[in-house]
């Protein structure tokens, strides 16, 4: 929470101007029983009509001034919370754009987005609240006990005795039912659980004859909740009765103290009027500060998750070599590089040196988890290697700045990922300043241009929102484009035309190799077909380099690269006899 | 596989999303009156086998809520008999503050027993609602499942019913006690001072008028407000979702700029919504004074001229505050109650969903031997051993009625025979399987196994006789031993391990900490792709069923595990009728009869040397794995 209290910093004024404001309207309304008071033991007991008009006519008066009061408070309440939670969205967005992907892995897609809309939407709404009305209760409570006070202290007394008793009982009964509530909420997790899974697996579970297994389960669990439940509300089902309970007990007390003071003439009636009344002013109050303790105790949860995610720092810093993109392609160079992603024990790549020479294509290949992806996102800074140097242009990766580094790559990832606009949107995602000319051309090379140029408005086509209205494969075409457009120095193609049939495939290729200045290329596929004809091929097995070469080298020499060969040219048979 | 993960990105997504929907469903609630009242009328349906408790509810809350009314006449009394110096009742006094006691313990233990007894209506309740829709679930066609996101029917189980059952709580709470104090109020008031009652109830109203004025200036901001808070969850969504793509292409400082641009127009707008609706407190709380100085007034007046002692002006102003306070909560009832029906309303559109065909009376039952069962409805409609001849019949298919998909698709895979689809994406491959298993049902023409109509089989004996594995590598919550024998629930550990080994899971399942107990989480946790489809796999080898589908099913496997696993599915095939699709042409070169499809039409059949020979679209699929 502390991390999050500078977001105040602009709004000062108003968070000292809210709250003083709810506070004055507070004050009039805790003079409203002693002018009733004053009603009873001077206007009424000497008749005086004028007196009578004259305090009620004093009410209303109060009663206009606290509504301005009120007003004014809401205002500046609700400026402070509005302000206070857009400066938190806007730092925290800026600061999940700085996290590395590390970071990212960590942290988990659906959890930034649940700490950027629900988590900071309920903060938002926990600091109006606690501008408005937490410092209210309070003060009504204690402005309260004081006015008792100055009625008569010893009367007063029971106003003190009152207010601890419902203290305790208020938390001790919040402290019952708390880890039971944490409780529900995990089953009631369990059971969005299952009920997804059970949606997602639907031909499985129906190919396997299994709903009846599901249904049981889910209604296990439900019923599981629902004892939960029950047990919970009869304990918390507890806390209105019972502080009604303490507060009109007390107010017998004081009305019994109160006979006994007025009879020895220390007390009016009017007094006793007013003493009940505040009692009853408490009641009120702290019903409502009952209600908003659930609220701020969700807010605070949002907000310590707010400040966690701020707390993060990125795993990564980067170098301050900013150069000009002079769009040459690059020398890459890697020596005796390893990374091991955090929390694995073994490394995700081990020992790797290799060079490419500007223009040159590497080709990348192995089995399922053999580290491929991981070689390709050291280049591009994605992720940092544990042990080994990565050169490009001679200079380490680490010394560039991030923007210098990545203006230089451009990666087509295994996921191909379009955002909501046309489709020159998205291919100027790469490159702001291309021109139509260059996205077409792009386009020609990736081999979409055919299917643009079909489509309604061609490059002014809309995208929605996640790319569904092109298939698969378009969707590859138009990523390769999108990096492609970038005029990149090395271009990483990561499994990315694995959607693609092979003629298509063959085709992007061949384009590629015919461009007048070709970047160096990196391709990582599992399909021998596509890598072939690089000029290096580096073959990976569980993160170690069985074999970098050609095709011909490696046909002769590697056993694993031979194995991936035979296991999609020979028939089955053959191929897995050794 | 990553199309899956895109899949579930997305729900993720739209779950969020409705979350932001809930304060537009605030907005329309209202429109439809009648169809308010069914939703009620069904809703009480739902609670009716809680009769006792209902009642028990309604009674206790009309005994705390006259009771709790009776303490102000009660304190008012006991102040009369305060009168001044020398000049108390003490027998009076006593007397009312023991009956005091006793009206408050009675009150709040009355209280207590209304409230426990709204908890179990509505958990209760929410939990034959949740029952229901999932029951549902399971019985709605395979389309429901393609047509509607899993983030959007989640919503609908969990937070739909939550928001529900929230406002059927406070809607139980509130709105009965709430009506019982008004009434309450206004007969005690009366049974005092008729005029200054008069007073209370002429003035009150006001706070009403000012209320609906307010909400109606509100309505507009809070409008404007979805709208753009809209635009952020969708900026948000997809900046995060694609943030390794963002960050590739250093957007980061555009997308910024773009978030930027929106968090201040939704930081203006917010402020009007915000200040707008808080202004409804305040302003009925004016009011609410005005009542109470309205019966200091009239109440002072009328105490002079002793029509009303002073216990009963103290009386009287506690009724006045008391009074406001339940049409307040009332008012605020009415939104979180319209709110629970708009919501219900949404559980029960699910509930309601046309279900899947209900099989016939007569279905038969594929596999079932006359003699081998003593059941005599089982022995009429027994089908008999089962064969494996699988015939599809001029079949004709589409999802959506304007874009037909397989037109007039005739194949016959005979006993044992190993057939392979290939095609480009969406030509209709995945769909013969959806055909095949009954996912979804033919427009025209039939798929028959032996001779029977898929469509005259039970479900489960048509599916109990598939073994099916998909690219899709979907697993249970649950250890990797409820996984592996989810087809065949009274495995031995014997045959489970046999089945592993076959499909070459066995390894890496044994270094797992817990071996096959380990238990894997919603999305398979920690296991790759490639280990979740071996266990899939797995699956299917201990089922050793019948008839087997295997789509795309081993793509997420590097093709030397590949070749491993396809010997176990060579030996598993023998003699079984089977499905293969595959986009790698390699795994399918063996089968009996490849079937080329493009566009929704097979355009060529034969194996792989006659397709071959016949230089199609088929040969050109096979050469170009070839030509670099």
């Amino acid at each position: 929470m502390k991390t999050l209290l500078k977001y105040f910093h602009n709004y000062k004024i108003e968070c000292v101007l809210g709250p003083l404001f709810k506070l004055l309207e507070a004050s009039f309304e805790l003079f409203i029983p002693l002018l009733v008071k004053r009603l009873i033991d001077t206007g009424i007991a000497t008749k005086d009509r004028d007196y009578i008009i004259r305090t009620v006519i004093v009410m209303v008066v109060l009663g206009a001034v606290g509504l301005t009061c009120s007003l004014i408070a809401q205002y500046f309440s609700a400026k402070a919370a509005v302000g206070f939670s857009a400066g938190v969205k806007k730092d925290v967005f800026a600061h999940l754009m700085e996290l590395s992907y590390a970071d990212i892995d960590k942290l988990g897609t659906s959890a930034m987005i649940t700490r950027m809309t629900s988590d900071i939407n309920t903060l938002q709404g926990g600091v109006n609240m606690v501008l408005r009305l937490f410092l209210r209760s309070p003060f009504v409570v204690l402005g309260a006990v004081i006015m008792a006070f100055t009625i008569d202290v010893r009367t007063a007394l029971i106003f003190v005795v009152t207010v601890i008793l419902l203290s305790i009982v208020v938390y001790g009964i919040m402290l019952i039912t708390s880890p039971r509530y944490r409780s529900i909420q995990g089953r009631l997790d369990n059971i969005t659980g299952i009920t997804r899974s059970t949606l997602n697996g639907v031909r499985v579970i129906r190919a396997f004859c299994n709903e009846e297994n599901e249904q049981k389960e889910f209604n296990d669990e439900t019923k599981a909740l629902v004892k939960l439940q029950i047990a919970t509300g009869k304990i918390s089902a507890l806390l209105n009765p019972v502080t009604f309970m303490i507060i009109n007990a007390c107010t017998v007390w004081l009305l019994w103290k109160g006979a006994v003071m007025v009879d020895t003439g220390r007390l009016t009636q009017g007094d006793v009027v007013a003493l009940v009344n505040y009692m009853s002013q408490i009641l009120v109050e702290l019903i409502k500060l009952a209600n908003l303790i659930v609220l701020l105790a969700r807010s605070l949860a949002s907000a310590n998750r707010i400040a966690d995610v701020l707390h993060i720092n990125p795993s990564m810093h980067e170098g301050s070599i900013d150069m000009t993109w002079t769009g040459k392609p690059c020398y890459v160079r890697f020596s005796n590089v390893s990374a091991r992603y955090s929390g694995n024990a073994e490394p995700s790549l081990e020992g790797v040196s290799f060079v490419a020479a500007p223009g040159q294509v590497v080709g990348i290949i192995g089995g399922t988890g053999s580290g491929k992806t991981t070689l390709v996102n050291l280049i591009p800074r994605f992720y940092d290697a544990s042990e080994g140097d990565i050169e490009i242009d001679a200079l380490n990766v680490r010394d560039y700045t991030y923007d210098a580094l990545r203006k230089k790559i451009a990666v087509v990832p295994q996921k191909s990922v379009l955002f909501s606009g046309t489709v020159r949107d998205n291919i100027l995602f790469g490159n702001k300043e291309a021109t139509d000319d260059e996205i077409i051309d792009a386009l020609k090379i990736a081999q979409a241009y055919d299917f643009i140029k079909e489509k309604k408005g061609a490059l002014d086509h809309e995208v929605t929102q996640g790319g569904g209205n092109f298939s698969g494969g378009q969707k590859q075409r138009l990523c390769i484009a999108r990096a492609l457009v970038k005029k990149p120095g090395i271009l990483i193609l990561d499994d990315s035309s694995s959607a693609l049939d092979f003629a298509t495939d063959a085709a992007f290729r061949k384009a590629l190799r015919d461009m007048p200045e070709p970047p160096t290329t990196f391709i990582v596929s599992q399909r021998t077909s596509s890598v072939m004809h690089a000029d290096t091929i580096i073959v990976l097995d569980e993160g170690k380099p069985v074999g970098i070469g050609t095709h011909e080298d490696l046909m002769r020499g590697c056993e694993t690269y031979r194995e991936i060969y035979d296991s999609q040219y020979v028939s089955s048979g053959k191929g897995a006899s050794r | 596989m990553s199309k899956n993960d895109e899949k579930k990105n997305v729900n993720k997504s739209t779950e969020i999303l409705k979350r932001t929907d809930i304060e537009k469903r605030l907005l329309k609630t209202g429109k439809n009156e009648s169809e308010n009242v069914r939703i009620i009328k069904r809703i009480l349906l739902y609670i009716s086998p809680y009769k006792k408790y209902i009642y028990g509810s309604l009674i206790s809350a009309a005994v705390s809520a006259i009771l709790s009314l009776l303490i102000p006449i009660l304190t008012g009394d006991a102040i009369d008999k305060v009168a001044g110096t020398g000049k108390v009742d003490w027998n009076g006094l006593i007397v009312i503050l023991i009956i005091m006691i006793l009206v408050i313990a009675l009150s709040a233990a009355a209280q207590w027993i209304m409230n426990a007894c709204n908890n179990h209506i509505t958990f209760s309740t929410v939990r034959a609602v949740r029952k229901a829709a999932m029951k549902k679930i399971n019985n709605l066609p395979v389309s429901y499942f393609d047509k509607h996101p899993t983030g959007e029917t989640v919503s609908r189980i969990i937070s739909d019913v939550d928001q529900f059952s929230d406002g059927l709580l406070l809607g139980f709470t509130q709105f009965f006690t709430g009506v019982i104090t008004i009434l309450g109020t206004i007969i005690l008031m009366l049974t005092i001072n008729p005029v200054i009652t008069l007073v209370v109830v002429l003035l009150t109203p006001l706070s009403f008028l000012v209320a609906s004025f307010i909400a109606r200036i509100t309505y507009k901001q809070f409008k404007t407000q979805v709208e753009v808070r809209g635009q952020q969850t969708n900026i948000i969504t997809e900046m995060l979702e694609q943030e390794k793509v963002v960050k590739a292409f250093s957007y980061e400082e555009r997308a910024e700029e773009i978030f930027g641009k929106n968090n201040d127009e939704l930081a203006r707008t917010s402020l009007k919504a915000v200040f707008y609706s808080s202004l409804t407190n305040p302003s009925t709380r004016f009011i609410n004074n005005m009542v109470y100085a309205g019966v200091a007034v009239t109440g002072a007046f009328s105490a002079i001229s002793g029509r009303i002692s002073v216990g009963g002006l103290a009386a009287f102003l506690g009724y006045a505050n008391q009074y406001t306070k339940p049409f307040n909560e009332i008012s605020g009832v009415v939104t979180e109650l319209q709110n629970a029906i708009a919501c219900a309303g949404r559980v029960f559109d699910l509930i309601d969903e046309e279900p899947r065909k209900p099989e016939d009376e007569d279905a038969l039952i594929l596999g079932l031997i006359k003699a081998e069962t003593d059941d005599k409805k089982s022995q009429v409609r027994a089908a008999g051993a089962l064969n494996g001849d699988i015939r599809f019949s001029d079949v004709s298919f589409s999802y959506t009625r304007d874009k037909e998909l397989l037109k007039n698709v005739n194949v016959f895979a005979g006993k044992g025979k190993r057939i392979a689809i290939v095609g480009p994406t969406g030509c209709g491959k995945t769909t013969l399987i959806n055909l095949l298993m009954r996912f979804y049902d033919v427009d025209d023409g039939a798929v028959t196994i032996d001779g029977y109509d898929v469509r005259h089989l039970t479900r489960h004996s048509l599916r109990r006789a598939f073994g099916m594995v998909l690219q899709d590598t979907w697993l249970k919550p649950g250890t990797i031993r409820d996984n592996i024998i989810m087809g065949k629930p009274d495995a031995t550990d014997e045959e489970m391990i046999a089945a592993a080994r076959a499909s070459h899971a066995h390894s890496f399942i044994r270094q797992l900490e817990h071996g096959y107990d380990t238990v894997i989480g919603e999305d398979g946790g920690s296991l790759s792709q490639g280990q979740k489809q071996l266990i899939c796999i797995s699956r299917v080898m201990l089922m050793h069923p019948p008839m087997l589908i295997l789509d795309e099913a081993t793509s997420s496997i590097d093709t030397r595990t590949e070749l491993k696993i396809q010997n176990a599915f060579a030996k598993l095939m023998e003699g079984r009728t089977s499905f293969i699709v595959a986009h790698r042409l390699s795994t399918i070169r063996e089968a009996d009869s490849i079937l080329v499809m493009k566009d929704g039409n097979i355009i060529e059949q034969g194996d792989h040397k006659t397709l071959l020979e016949k230089g199609g679209f088929y040969s050109t699929l096979y050469k170009s794995q070839f030509e670099g």
